[in-house]
């Protein structure tokens, strides 16, 4: 019993990394049509950030400053790379997948290939009893940031002029157009908001891992490309139910099975769904 | 007096067909134009080239400017509102959410809305996507009078309606066209009878025929031949 309850709660922690990413990737392409691989820069950008900033100004202040910094990268990307391209997708996913490769590139050459030791909370290293099983307090962490940033979202989405907006423009970005809105400012918005949370997932990774690398938000990247196709493109929920989904899975396989086989599992489950749901979890582009 | 709408050698090419080939009319400042056409004429391109949701050449002159290649967005802020072929209405979105979303002034008139359409007060939270064609005609129609407009583009409001709805969407667009000068894509020539003060016809991309609306549906020779319908 206490291995399930440790499997189920880290494997929530891994899926709380997967939402946050998934959620802004999932903005993204379902309101700009953008296949954004270099999601993952944004993610570095927030990890590498805060890991530069903790020791200047201490954790709290760090973590903030990160997720700052990947939120105007993500602006800064829609602005200047992707703008231009908005009626050029092969263009797009060259352009986004030479700043992945080029952002990789960049952190190496400044602070070398190794991982790097993140700081986190002396509270997130300690462990909490549940039945039996001694649980890292980091889950928790990564748990209820993830379930506070979809509600925030959703509440968002739902309340706001912007999320009104962003929901139209997932389902019909033309007619947005056509009723005098200028919907590349929610382009922009939608791109700094997935930034932020990429941010963030790369802050939380860090204190999970309790290590940072450059190569890190390409292969967390992968996971979240296949939680925003299981979610449904443009859904929020949809993403917070695969992510749960995906994360649970690999923990259980992983362990249970033989090494490597949860990421084969995962692979197994998006062919399952493609082929017996293939617009995903939710069925159809909405974003609440 | 000077159109509200002037084009002249309107041109569009799309995935290597000429779709419109010069196209020139003007639309009068009060009233309602019709655009008619045969299905694949160019008259839906047409519209969308004015609103620039398609790459075009020639000239658009709208309230006397040149407005070709400017932003879609921009020209319907300067009040060119357009009620799109299929309504268009977001599904996910409730009717009450579809209207907000529509609101470009600090006093939408909602009263006007609720006057013609007092159904879509009372469907307020329901989701667009289960509205019938007919409820959705209407939504698609009150987001364009929330706001004041100098020139409505509508595209085929009566396509796949029941009788009864084409009727009190006729009679709706009449109420409007009182207010806001229309130009009229449609395919019901009753309605167009009803409504339409002059008429310009698309054959191939191409102006065939422009006057009164009256002059063209009373000439059954030339209305048969321009629209392959008409009495007999």
């Amino acid at each position: 019993m206490s291995t399930v309850i440790l499997l189920t709660l880290t494997g929530l922690g891994l899926a709380a990394l997967y939402f946050l990413i998934a959620s802004g990737l999932s903005l993204v392409f379902g309101l700009a049509g953008v296949l954004n691989f270099a999601h993952g820069l944004f993610l570095s950008a927030g990890a590498y950030a805060t890991w530069w900033a903790a020791p200047h100004v201490g954790l709290p202040l760090a973590v903030v400053l990160g997720i700052v910094a990947a939120a105007a990268t993500g602006a800064l990307v829609e602005l200047v790379l992707i703008r231009p391209l908005y009626a050029r997708h092969t263009e797009q996913v060259l352009v986004t997948v030479g700043l992945s490769l080029a952002g990789v590139a960049l952190l190496q050459s400044v602070w070398g290939a190794d991982a790097r030791v993140f700081l986190r909370p002396a509270w997130a290293s300690q462990v909490t009893g549940i039945l039996g099983a001694n649980v890292p307090d980091d889950r928790f962490l990564l748990i209820g940031a993830a379930v506070l940033v979809l509600v925030a979202l959703l509440a968002f989405l739902r309340w706001t002029r912007y999320g009104l907006i962003i929901r139209a423009g997932v389902e019909n970005r033309a007619m947005v157009r056509a009723l005098g809105i200028d919907v590349r400012n929610a382009f922009t918005l939608v791109f700094a908001i997935g930034g932020a949370l990429a941010g963030l997932a790369g802050i939380l990774g860090g204190m999970y891992f309790t290590s940072i690398s450059p190569g890190q938000g390409a292969s967390l990247l992968i996971f979240a490309f296949i939680v925003v196709v299981i979610g449904g493109l443009g859904s929020i929920t949809g993403s917070a139910v695969a992510a749960a989904g995906v994360g649970l899975l690999q923990q259980f396989v992983n362990y249970y099975g033989t090494a490597g086989a949860g990421d084969v599992s995962v692979v197994v489950l998006l062919a399952a769904v493609l082929l017996l749901r293939p617009a995903g979890v939710a069925g159809k582009a909405v974003t609440a | 007096m000077n159109p509200i709408l002037r084009v002249a050698g309107l041109s569009v090419r799309l995935g290597g067909s000429h779709i419109l080939q010069g196209v020139t009319f003007d639309v009068a400042p009060a009233g309602v134009t019709a655009l008619l056409g045969r299905n694949g004429a160019g008259k839906t391109t047409t519209l969308r080239a004015i609103l620039g949701e398609v790459p075009a050449r020639g000239t658009v002159e709208y309230d006397g400017r040149a407005v070709l290649g400017r932003a879609t967005h921009r020209l319907v802020r300067d009040g060119l509102a357009y009620v799109p072929e299929d309504r268009c209405v977001f599904a996910g979105l409730t009717v009450a959410e579809n209207l907000r979303l529509a609101e470009r002034v600090p006093d939408p008139d909602y009263a006007l809305v609720h006057e013609l359409f007092p159904e879509l007060k009372a469907r307020a939270a329901q989701r667009a996507g289960t509205l019938s064609g007919g409820q959705q005609q209407m939504v698609a129609i009150a987001r364009v009078l929330l706001n004041p407009n100098r020139l409505l583009l509508v595209d085929e409001p009566t396509k796949g309606l029941a009788p009864a709805v084409v009727s009190a969407v006729a009679t709706v667009l009449g109420r409007v066209a009182a207010r806001v000068p229309v130009l009229l894509v449609e395919q019901n020539l009753a309605v167009v009878r009803k409504l339409a003060d002059d008429a310009v016809v698309i054959e191939a991309g191409r102006v065939a025929w422009r006057g009164p609306a009256d002059e063209l549906l009373g000439d059954n020779e030339t209305t048969r031949s321009l629209l392959g319908v008409g009495r007999h």
